[in-house]
């Protein structure tokens, strides 16, 4: 799991890294709800561009951290789901609560990641705190 | 000696969470022989995985015991059974239904016989209270022409 906070822009990036059944769910669900205490941000991107399986514990492993995100004020977004998870996440109604961006909006997600690393490279130069990055 | 199938494997492993990749692999790397498509291999994997997955926390509620998957090429069909003596279904037809889950504090969503049933052309459940529970699935594999022969 890879994470880079933009704190002008209270925008949380969570890069999934490993396949998602019950066992890593388990485990990452825990590491995602630190993050998401810890900087209460406004918006919540999980990145699924690594993540090439994914059963129904996935399921309950977004929806729960949906609610933990709602609950403190903000949003969540999906991006560079597959072809196969999206199924799952169509099939079970996760797609009509939680925004999933399309394929094209791919590059505009790529730019912005890229704004923000840049941002904190150049927020790094400022301060002295570096909680910025993990 | 000749088998009944063209092919067949049958794995036991531990009831541990850690082993439902293990096991998807394993059945992944077994039906490569019938060269499926990206899509019909990710199917037949989440499928195991909704299946192993049921056995160990439902099955054994997280106690340990062994799961059996038993693996089957039939010409271009792929029969997949998981067998576990878990602690059984109690109403199939209930546990069937989409979004019923006998764990949603766990956040289990209740999907699991609903993947099974979507990304598997035919599926059949088989379950006694306190003995355990037998999930068998087939799924077609769409073969190439120019596919070589199996084995
Ligand atoms: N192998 C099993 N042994 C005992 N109970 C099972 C088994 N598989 C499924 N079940 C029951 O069926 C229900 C539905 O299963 P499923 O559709 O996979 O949803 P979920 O796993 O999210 O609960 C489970 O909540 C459980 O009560
Ligand atoms: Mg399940």
């Amino acid at each position: 799991m890879n994470i880079i906070y933009s704190r002008e822009d209270k925008l949380l990036m969570i890069e999934l890294t490993e396949e998602i059944d019950q066992h890593t769910a388990d485990k990452v669900r825990r590491k995602i709800d630190d993050e998401i205490e810890r900087f209460i941000p406004r918006k919540v991107v999980f990145d699924f561009s690594n993540i090439s399986f994914m059963d129904s514990s996935g399921i309950g492993m977004v929806l729960g951290r949906y609610k933990l995100i709602k609950m403190l004020g903000g949003e969540l977004e999906l991006i560079n789901v597959h072809k196969t998870t999206k199924k799952i996440f169509d099939m079970s109604g996760v797609s009509r609560i939680i925004k999933i961006a399309e394929q094209e909006e791919k590059y505009k997600i790529k730019q912005q990641k890229e704004n923000i690393h840049n941002q904190i490279l150049n927020n790094l130069d400022k301060e002295e705190k570096s909680e910025g990055i993990i | 000696m000749k088998g009944l199938y063209d092919n067949e494997m049958i794995l036991k492993f531990v009831s541990k969470p850690c082993n439902e990749s293990f096991a998807r692999i394993t059945i992944a790397a077994f039906i490569s022989q019938l060269d499926p498509t990206v899509d019909e291999l990710s199917d037949i994997k989440t499928a195991v995985s909704e299946a192993v997955t049921n056995s160990i926390i439902h099955g054994y509620d997280s106690e340990d015991g062994i799961v059996e998957i038993k693996a089957k090429i039939i010409s271009n069909t792929i029969e997949i059974e998981i067998l576990d003596n878990g602690k059984g279904i109690e109403n199939v037809e209930v546990a069937m239904k989409p979004l019923y889950t006998s764990k949603p504090n766990q956040e289990r969503s209740g999907m699991g016989f609903t993947i099974m049933q979507s990304f598997m052309d035919e599926i059949r459940v088989e379950s006694s209270l306190g003995f355990g529970t037998r999930i068998v699935m087939r799924k077609k594999i769409n073969i190439k022409q120019e596919s070589k022969a199996i084995c």
